[in-house]
């Protein structure tokens, strides 16, 4: 039945431009101090999750003041992208844990 | 011989320089019990010296860098607690860590007859040379020496945590100037 076919692909196309084609969730691990991958690439739009492995809180703090993400022991937290860019980034807490975001327009 | 280990690490604490660690030799190699009494002894020293700093720094950011010492030591040392009852290790006093509780404790009496932001100089100036030593032991003696895999991870664990805590410490110091 071709009619109700192109139905469905009516609604699969509506669905597909609804939620916008680039807003993905990249996932970043803060495991025994190092944050991996340390060079992330992301999207305005995109949804940045850092999840933190350790029994240490640690946090996502901007180097240019952008965000400044709190990660308590054991718990994971996000972040939307707002600006493009190159944001580096550190713990406050261990200024040792540093990783670089390349965000795209 | 530990004893000859031991009287070169406590000389080195002394002077607080940990170059002078590195002239221990290998044959002086502590035990792993030794070892994860000293490392345990390590962090309840510096919980101690956050204990006393939230009691009496001036600073907020003193005050919230102490907070942080306090709950990433216990935690370590609960991690540390954790594996040598694991590993069936009874912890071993030793002259290393007799002389890091010896100094620590003479670093406490003089860090209490201070106050305001005469404390909170001192306190930050003694956590980036405690941070320091300490590190300093762990890469080139505790580190090598120990021979369970599971202790020698917690270790670098324990030295990548020191290592940012030198590196907060610093930023503190430089703030408080
Ligand atoms: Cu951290």
């Amino acid at each position: 039945m071709p009619g109700r076919l192109s139905t469905i692909a009516a609604a699969v196309v509506f669905v597909a431009m609804a939620v916008p084609a680039h807003a993905a969730t990249i996932q970043i691990m803060m495991e025994n101090l190092e944050m991996s991958p340390k060079d992330a690439s992301a999207k305005v739009g995109d949804t940045i999750e850092w999840i933190n492995k350790d029994v240490f809180a640690h946090t996502a703090t901007a180097r240019n003041g952008d965000f400044d993400v709190n990660l308590p022991a054991k718990k994971s937290a996000t972040f939307v992208l707002k600006k493009a860019g190159t944001v580096d980034y550190y713990c406050r807490y261990h200024p040792n844990m540093k990783a670089t975001l390349k965000i795209e327009p | 011989m530990f004893v000859r280990w031991s009287a070169a690490i406590a000389a080195a604490i002394l002077l607080s320089s940990p170059a002078l660690l590195q002239g221990a030799r290998a044959a002086d190699k502590p035990t792993d019990p030794q070892i994860a009494h000293i490392a345990y002894t390590a962090g309840v020293i510096d919980i101690n010296a956050a204990k006393q700093a939230q009691k009496k720094a001036k600073s907020k950011d003193v005050k919230a860098f102490a907070a942080d010492m306090l709950r990433d030591h216990e935690a370590v040392n609960k991690q540390a607690l954790a594996l040598v009852k694991k590993l069936n290790v009874t912890p071993e006093d030793n002259d290393t860590s007799k002389a890091l509780s010896k100094q620590a404790s003479d670093k406490l009496a003089e860090l209490d007859k201070l106050s305001g932001a005469a404390f909170d100089k001192a306190y930050v100036a003694n956590e980036v040379a405690y941070h320091k030593t300490v590190n300093g032991a762990l890469e080139t003696q505790l580190i090598p020496s120990a021979s369970n895999a599971e202790l020698k991870n917690l270790l670098q664990t324990g030295l990548k945590i020191f290592q940012g805590h030198q590196q907060h410490a610093e930023h503190v110091a430089a703030e408080l100037k």
